[in-house]
Parts: C-alpha cells; structure tokens; sequence
C-alpha cells in the first residue's frame, strides 16, 4: 500500500498543532522520523495473541520491514508494549509495573478482544481485567480474536502515523495524563 | 588435619532469583522462584495463576455449544484436539455415531494441528537455546498449516471447527490437494530441522543427559504425552484407547527410554513424521457423506457423569463433564496436560546450572494458558 492512500482514519493528522515555530517544528520532525521507524516492542505475551505477534515477526509477515524487528525482553530497553493477551487480576499489577518500568516516550497497543474488554471472557470470568485501559493508557486498539498478523502491522503503522503527529510541547509525560483505576 | 568449614560468608547462602512472569523463555507468564546457590539451581518454585481466567466456571453458565470456544483458548496451539475432546464427550453422552466423513476430518486436522504446536515448540525451543535461525524456519514452515486450516475453518489458529455432533461446515474443495502439496513440501525440508538442530554438537551437549525423568518417576508424576513418551511411558492415548479415526490407521508410538532434554525434543521431531504417516493413510480416502450428525438445537446431556481423553501435541487432555440434565453442565473438570508436566521441574531442574533451566523448561513446551485455565 502507498503512503499517499494509507489516510482512513483523517481525525488522526488534526492532532498535529498548527503554527509552530518553524525551528521547533522542525526539530519535531526530525525527532518523530527516528522515534517512528525504530519502534521496539517489549516481548510481553500472555496468551494466544502472542503467538500472533510471533508470526508477525517471522518471515512472512516481516515485522522488521518497519524498523520493529528488535524484540525487547527488558522494558527499559522498549518503546511500545503490545498487550497480547487476557490480563488477569493477579497480571495487572505486574503489566502497570511493566510500563511504569517502561522510559519516556513509550506506547500501548491492546492487541485482540481480551485486552480490548475482556473479549470472551467479559461476562461470568470472575478474574479478568475488562479492558487493558483500566490498568495502562492505550494508544491503538487491534480487534480480532486473534487478530492476524496483518491487524497488527496495521495497528503498528497506525502508530507511527500518530508518532508523526507529536510535538514537544503537546507532549505530557504518559504517566501523568492518565489515570489509572 | 582437620579442617573445618566455616559456615560464613555468601558461599553458603542461598540467593533467590525471579523468573518471570515477564520473561521470554517461561513461554508466557509463569513465574520461577529459583533459589540458587552460586550458578546452582537448589530449588525451582513455579507460580502459578497469573492467567487463570475461571474457565471451568464460566463453562458452568454456558451451553454445550457454547463450551466449545473457551476450550480453543486453553491450549491455542492444540486447539483443535481441544474441540474434539468436548465434542467426543458430548457426543457419548448422546450416544450419537457422527458420520465417517467427520471422523476422517476430524484426524486429519488433529495431525496438521499436532505438526503446527511441534513446528512451533521446535521453533521456540531452539530460540531458548540461542539459535535463532530456527525461529524463523518453524514458523515459515508453520504458516503454510495455518493456511490450510484458514481456507476449511475460517480462523488461523483458533479454529472452533467442532460441534458436537459434527464439524461447523464442510472442508473447502481444495483441502485435500492442499494437504497433500504441504506433505511434500515438509518432507523435503524437514531435514532441515534436523541439520540445525538434532545434529548439531552444541546442541547435543546442553541437552543430552539434562532434567532426565526415569520411567518411574514419569508414571508416579502423571507424564503424558512426548515428555511422557521420552521416558519411556507408553500413554498415547490415539493407541491405547483410540476415537475418531485412529483405530483405522497404523502408526507407531514414539518411545525413548532416556528421558532427558535430547530425547524429549526428539520424540516431538519423530512424532512430526508419525502425524505425516498418519494424514497419508486418511486423506485420499475421506468418504462421501454429511458433515454433521443430526442433532436438536439445545443440548441436554442426561443426567451423570462423563469422561473423555484425547492426545493433544503436549499429552493427555481430559475433559470431565457432570451433568444435571440441564442445558449446562453441572460441573467441568479439565485434566489439562501441562499442569501436570510442569509439577516435576523442580525435581528435574534442581542441581543443575541455571542456563539449563531454560532447556529443561522449553522441552517441556508448557503452554500457560492451559496450566491455569
């Protein structure tokens, strides 16, 4: 797909601010080029949808193709965790601490329908979380149960369109704009 | 002389160290306390729950039907053996002979899932161990199954293809063609499998003689499946007490007697073969017929109790259904293999290195999910 045709979701480029300096913005721009193509996601899997994010990696669905191909078994070292699977009660905790861990700038996906809502757990499970987004701030959401390989790499470069969109003043530490239940 | 120890200083003491619940080689979010005594693991302690979702609850408020999808998100990579284990319950409950053309369906795709969980474990294992070709070759071969499996089933990796009663529809026209071309295929690069890893010196030196069960401890630990089979338990469940189409197929058991890391991962590379053997035996042969049985909209088993056990790619999965006579089961009982497989690590794993943990750990090929349920 070209990027010229990739525009779907058109409230996303809104975000970006109209009438910045034109040394800061261009400083953003430079700076939203490198952080968007080398994005490295945390290997942070709970169930199924890890499996996915696995496939996504191999070789035929490259994630590598878009700067995320190196998998981070420590989050001091990622910049986005992708929230693959149910979180439990007990999880909860340990994912908040996860992205706490996590250094600035740093990005949610919530990857298939558990981490959405609960997805087939959301009624009569009396131990999930209904939703990642009461535990951590989402950035993109993949639907799917599991979502395919070709969901997520959508999400991922939905990401980046967002990255683009940042700048240093609009910018507030994650931590600090969302508050977690 | 004598001389005496003295118990000072850190050489004597034990040093506990977390792994997981976010740890890559735990394959998901079990959680090790290992207690080490230098590189010496004194002690493994697994965690578990850190994904227990209630299924076996909330299958209590579910129809029969209905029961079906929880099962594929137990253990996702043997998800359509997971199916068949409700279905078959449900279906001896009933007393309903399901026609041949399902039962034929039905084992075929049970071995193209069982080679899609062991291309995966080869996959995972090797990556364990630092080689990560093989993560890329495994999961090349791999989606060519997913493939096959999403032009019948519709899902990739979850399928619910099963009902009780029969399967949700036909196989797609070019199933069997398709079938037959990756049979090829595999053959002739699965000896890849072997030149990178089963062959390999390095290899054969971290895993050979590692976290070794003898047959004893295997049957007094409940070991079923390849890890089972590694140490010379004979627990195939397609053999000894065989459903669907199995009684009509020859094949052989996998038997080792060493029980070690080595021989547990060979027993899932012979069983690779073994599954091959099998879809050859079946896929020309699927007979002309329905796909499903007849069966009334609601489900209502009789009153009692019911048992069924199936061979999933990691061992025997049991599936225990009380029933009220109601549309719901009364009460659901998952005898899930890898719960069982995952109680002897510590056994295995204490007075070893701590980098052997990882092997012994990935030769297991726990699936998380299934422990907790």
């Amino acid at each position: 797909m070209k990027k010229e045709e990739f525009r779907d979701n058109e409230t996303l480029e809104q975000l970006k601010e109209g009438g910045a300096n034109v040394f800061v913005a261009t400083i953003d721009s430079v700076i939203n080029w490198g952080r968007k193509n080398s994005l490295w996601p945390l290997t942070f899997a709970t169930s199924c949808c890890g499996i996915e994010m696995m496939a996504t990696g191999a070789p035929r669905h490259d994630f590598a193709r878009f700067g995320m191909e190196v998998y981070r078994a420590s989050p001091r070292q990622a910049d986005v965790i992708v929230v693959a699977g149910t979180i439990t009660n007990k999880m909860a905790p340990v994912l908040q601490r996860l992205y706490e861990q996590m250094s600035e700038p740093k990005y949610v996906v919530a990857m298939g329908a558990c981490a959405i809502s609960g997805g087939p757990f959301y009624l009569n499970s009396y131990n999930v979380v209904k939703g990642v987004e009461h535990v951590i701030p989402v950035d993109v959401f993949v639907p799917g149960c599991p979502p395919r390989p070709e969901s997520l790499l959508y999400a991922m470069l939905q990401l980046q369109r967002k990255i683009e969109t940042e700048s240093m003043k609009s910018r507030k530490k994650r931590s600090q704009s969302h508050n977690s239940i | 002389m004598e001389v005496k120890e003295k118990k000072v200083g850190l050489e004597n003491e034990e040093y506990i160290i977390n792994m997981g619940p976010q740890h890559p080689s735990t394959h998901g979010v079990l959680r090790l306390v290992v207690a080490l005594k230098g590189e010496i693991v004194q002690r493994v302690e697994p965690h578990i729950g850190y994904i227990h979702r209630g299924i076996e609850k909330m299958c209590e408020n579910l129809t029969y039907q209905q029961i079906i999808h929880l099962t594929d998100r137990m253990d996702y990579l043997s998800a359509h053996i997971n199916n068949e284990a409700v279905c078959l319950a449900v279906e001896n409950a009933l007393e309903i002979e399901v026609p041949e053309r399902v039962k034929y369906i039905r084992t075929i795709m049970s071995e193209l899932t069982r080679i899609q969980s062991h291309q995966l474990f080869w996959a995972t294992f090797g990556m364990d161990l630092g080689g990560l070709t093989c993560f890329f070759y495994g999961l090349r071969d791999r989606e060519k199954i997913l493939d096959i499996f999403e032009e019948s089933c519709g899902g990739r990796m979850i399928v619910s293809y099963n009902t009780p009663g029969g399967l949700m529809n036909d196989i797609h026209p070019n199933f069997q063609n398709r079938v037959k071309e990756f049979l090829k295929y595999f053959r002739g690069v699965i000896h890849e499998y072997d030149d990178l890893l089963t062959g390999n010196v390095i290899f054969q030196e971290r895993s050979k003689g590692m976290g070794v069960m003898t047959l004893e401890q295997a049957i007094a630990w409940g070991l079923t499946g390849p890890t089972g089979r590694a140490s010379g338990f004979s627990c195939d469940i397609r053999k000894h007490n065989p459903y669907s189409a199995y009684d009509k197929v020859t094949f052989r058991e996998i038997l080792y007697t060493e029980g070690d890391v080595f021989h547990r991962y060979l027993a899932r590379m012979e069983e690779m073969r073994e599954s091959m053997n099998i879809i050859d035996q079946l896929i020309d042969n699927i007979p002309e017929g329905p796909y499903t049985a007849k069966m009334k909209p609601v489900i209502k088993l009789p009153e009692g109790e019911y048992f069924q056990s199936v061979e999933t790619a990691r061992g025997e999965l049991g599936v225990y259904i009380v029933s009220d006579g109601n549309k719901n089961p009364f009460r659901v009982k998952f005898r899930s293999p890898n719960f069982v497989n995952l109680a002897p690590l510590n056994l295995m794993a204490s007075g070893s290195k701590i980098a052997d943990l990882v092997a012994i750990g990935g030769s297991l090929d726990l699936i998380i999910p299934d422990i907790d349920r």
